[in-house]
């Protein structure tokens, strides 16, 4: 398949592999931020092609994982409306609640309805006009252009039954957290393809300068990865803190300016809490008070509904990379993806996923 | 566990959602909640207790059609439900689908169709023309199989209780003398064929379900494996197992053959066919091709010396479309499916919990 198989050519990747391990002269800790990322990785074993001092980090940009939970609570009690069609991308639907999840809902009656693009939901409310849509609006800078699309198009059309319940999250923010914790280890980052594919690049060359990391934007397919993880390792081991571009055939320095335009027309930067991490400063997206109609929380009067997370919880400790899945005692025995105790277990995307997934066995015999 | 975790680790998680209370649709999805369902309800349930005159049944050993012996003659018998969405989609529909499916399950006990049940439950409102069309569709696939269909029921429900037409059938096949083609003769060093591309069925159903209109999406490969089986058996080549892949795909066909067999099963990466449509909608979505559903394609367990064979009667037959070896069966890792990739490295091809979600981004 053209742009993909050219990126998971084996001989290729065996090089980068051997370049790495001559370039790397001593032990690295080397931060992927997405959970695309995450998942290639361990799918394609690129970690154990690694020398072993190397180590990969798993970081927190799984848009289902970080949505807290009481976003989640207030998903189910709009879907458990009898008025409502609550429309959300698949991956959500597994991800348990304080009480249940969206499944559950859906097996209880309630309209939950899968889409693959906000639009759909804006058709679901002009076929439906005796109906309420709710579109869950989550995800990074990726998904935040098409759900801007999607508030401006209703707009436009005047729907007066069509809102969005918004988590959306940033990654920068995000990032700065993880650098901040006193806990942190992480010394290089491999940033996310696609969000820079919108955002460019630029918002991340403060990071490099003040924290004195490098940042290379990376790619998704093996080789983008195994090219990225050469190009940090050699800042690292050149003592270089600057931001690189390795997934240049998506990402251009300024990003995709009428994305971001869509974006500030409609959204603003607030504090958001991420779930098992907290609240982090400017590190999420509101509507704007103009768009205030179309805000899900607001029409239906859900500011009530809060939810605290148990302050133990590791699954924060998995998204901010101090732990690994495996290192969670109940990680495949009470936390499975059939029953998952949190989030990282439940999305394709999750870190847990990712290692039950794939590595279970091996947890296994690591015992 | 890892030495970094204290002992007196108290894991406090958001809430855990254990048993459900309720019937939920990844119960039907081919993945692992559908196998505890099957086990601790229906199995513990249904295989124990009967009375020790009847003649047993393989229930114990899952496979896709039971054999029953009645005066020294063995006959497979299976039964399927049909409840696809929308009732006709490219390269099939619901009638050819509830022939197809239950033949296929017959033949892959090494059963020769001998004839078919049909039980029909109709929504109110259903439009006649509709229902023709799809007995029609079923006439014409018993007589392609060669089979006819001898008995069947009728109930209608009321309007929105319903998805149109649901459709159970079930058969009944002769196993020929000699022939045994079941998951307890895997044995490790045989090897793991496929008759063909994987996902085609799945992607067909979701471009015209979901509304989505990927490029080039290919017809189901909804089709009869029965001459293909038989051309097999009729040439004398001995083959351990076969399976068909439907829900769930090869991942839990393998899965549940490796762990009835109580053996590891490798696969190689790069020698799965899938072809490109396929593979692009699947990229696109975040869909695994070896977990979306087919309904024409087989995976057979071969000893190593009937290899060559097999494969060269696959290829000459029009129902493998693009047959490959993909795997091995090993004695290592009992229970569980391995791939190698690219990289060398395995990863493991687990069952999936229900269905596969699309992933946000």
């Amino acid at each position: 398949m053209k742009y993909i198989d050219e990126y998971r050519d084996a001989d290729r990747a065996r090089r980068l592999a051997e370049a790495i391990r001559r370039t790397a002269t001593r032990g690295w800790s080397i931060m992927e931020i997405c959970g695309g990322q995450t998942h290639a990785i361990i799918r394609f074993g690129i970690d154990e092609a690694l020398p072993p001092s190397l180590r990969l980090i798993h970081g927190p940009g799984c848009p289902v994982c970080v949505t807290p939970i009481e976003i989640i609570d207030k998903a189910v009690a709009l879907a458990s409306r009898p008025e409502v069609i609550f429309c959300s991308f698949g991956d959500m639907l597994r991800v348990p609640g304080s009480e249940k999840d969206l499944l559950t809902v859906k097996s209880e009656g309630g309209d939950v309805r899968v889409v693959y693009s906000p639009i759909d939901a804006v058709n679901l409310a002009r076929e439906h006009a005796d109906r309420q849509v709710v579109f869950f609006a989550i995800g990074f800078e990726t998904t935040a252009p098409a759900n801007a699309m999607a508030v401006t198009m209703a707009a436009k059309l005047a729907l007066k039954n069509f809102s969005v319940l918004v988590s959306h999250v940033l990654v920068p923010p995000a990032m700065r957290a993880v650098l901040d914790s006193p806990l942190n280890q992480v010394q290089g980052f491999l940033a996310a393809g696609h969000v820079c594919t919108i955002t460019g690049i630029d918002e991340y060359r403060p990071l490099a300068e003040q924290y004195k990391v490098p940042i290379v934007v990376t790619g998704f397919e093996p080789l983008d990865i195994l090219q990225g993880i050469l190009m940090c390792v050699k800042q690292l081991e050149e003592g270089r803190f600057e931001v690189e571009n390795q997934y240049a055939r998506s990402v251009r320095p300024e990003g995709n300016r009428p994305a971001l335009r869509q974006v500030r027309k409609v959204f603003q930067v607030v504090p958001r809490k991420w779930r098992g991490i907290g609240e982090i400063p400017q590190s999420g997206l509101a509507l704007r008070p103009e768009y205030g109609p179309f805000d899900a929380d607001e029409r239906f009067a859900l500011k009530q509904i809060t939810a605290e997370e148990p302050a133990e919880c590791i699954a924060g400790e998995v998204l901010q990379g101090h732990r690994k899945p495996h290192d969670c005692p109940a990680f495949g025995i009470r936390c499975s993806p059939e029953n998952p105790l949190g989030a990282p277990m439940v999305s394709s995307e999750g870190a847990c996923a990712a290692y039950y997934r794939y590595r279970r066995q091996k947890g296994k015999r690591r015992t | 566990m890892n030495d970094e975790c204290p002992e007196d680790f108290q894991l406090l998680c958001p809430l855990p959602l254990n048993d459900r209370d309720t019937v939920q649709l990844a119960h039907g999805g081919g993945g692992r909640l559908m196998k505890a369902l099957i086990e601790g309800m229906f199995l513990s349930a249904f295989a124990r207790g009967e009375s020790s005159s009847q003649p047993a049944p393989a229930i114990e050993a899952p496979h896709d059609s039971a054999i029953v012996e009645l005066d020294g003659r063995r006959l497979a018998f299976t039964t399927d439900s049909f409840v696809v969405s929308p009732l006709f989609f490219p390269g099939g529909d619901i009638g050819k689908l509830a022939v197809y499916g239950t033949v296929n399950d017959l033949a892959m006990a090494g059963g020769k169709p001998i004839c078919l049940s049909a039980g029909f439950i109709l929504e109110e409102g259903l439009s006649m023309e509709t229902l023709r069309r799809v007995v029609e569709s079923m006439r014409d696939a018993a007589r392609e199989v060669g089979l006819r269909i001898v008995t069947g029921d009728t109930k209608v429900v009321d309007r929105g209780k319903g998805d149109g037409i649901f459709i159970n059938t079930s058969g009944i096949g002769r196993v020929p003398e000699g022939i045994e083609v079941a998951p307890g003769r895997v044995t490790p060093g045989d090897a793991i064929l496929v008759s063909g591309d994987l996902g085609r069925h799945g992607i067909a159903i979701m471009s015209v379900r979901e509304g989505l209109r990927f490029e080039g999406a290919p017809p189901s490969d909804c089709a009869s494996l029965v001459g293909l089986v038989e051309a097999i058996l009729a040439a004398g080549a001995d083959i351990h197992c076969l399976r068909d892949l439907t829900r769930g795909g090869l991942a839990a066909a393998l899965n549940e053959i490796a762990e009835h067999a109580g053996v590891g099963i490798e696969l190689d990466e790069a020698a799965i066919p899938v072809i490109e449509p396929v593979a692009g909608a699947c990229e696109l979505l975040g869909l695994d091709p070896l977990y979306v559903a087919n309904e024409g394609r087989l995976v057979a367990m071969v000893p190593a010396e009937a290899v060559d064979e097999v494969l060269q009667l696959m290829q000459s037959h029009p129902a493998a479309v693009g047959p490959a070896t993909i795997g091995l069966v090993v004695s290592e890792h009992p229970g569980v499916v391995e791939m190698r990739s690219l990289l060398g490295s395995g990863r493991i091809i687990d069952q999936l919990s229900g269905e596969q979600m699309p992933r946000i981004c």
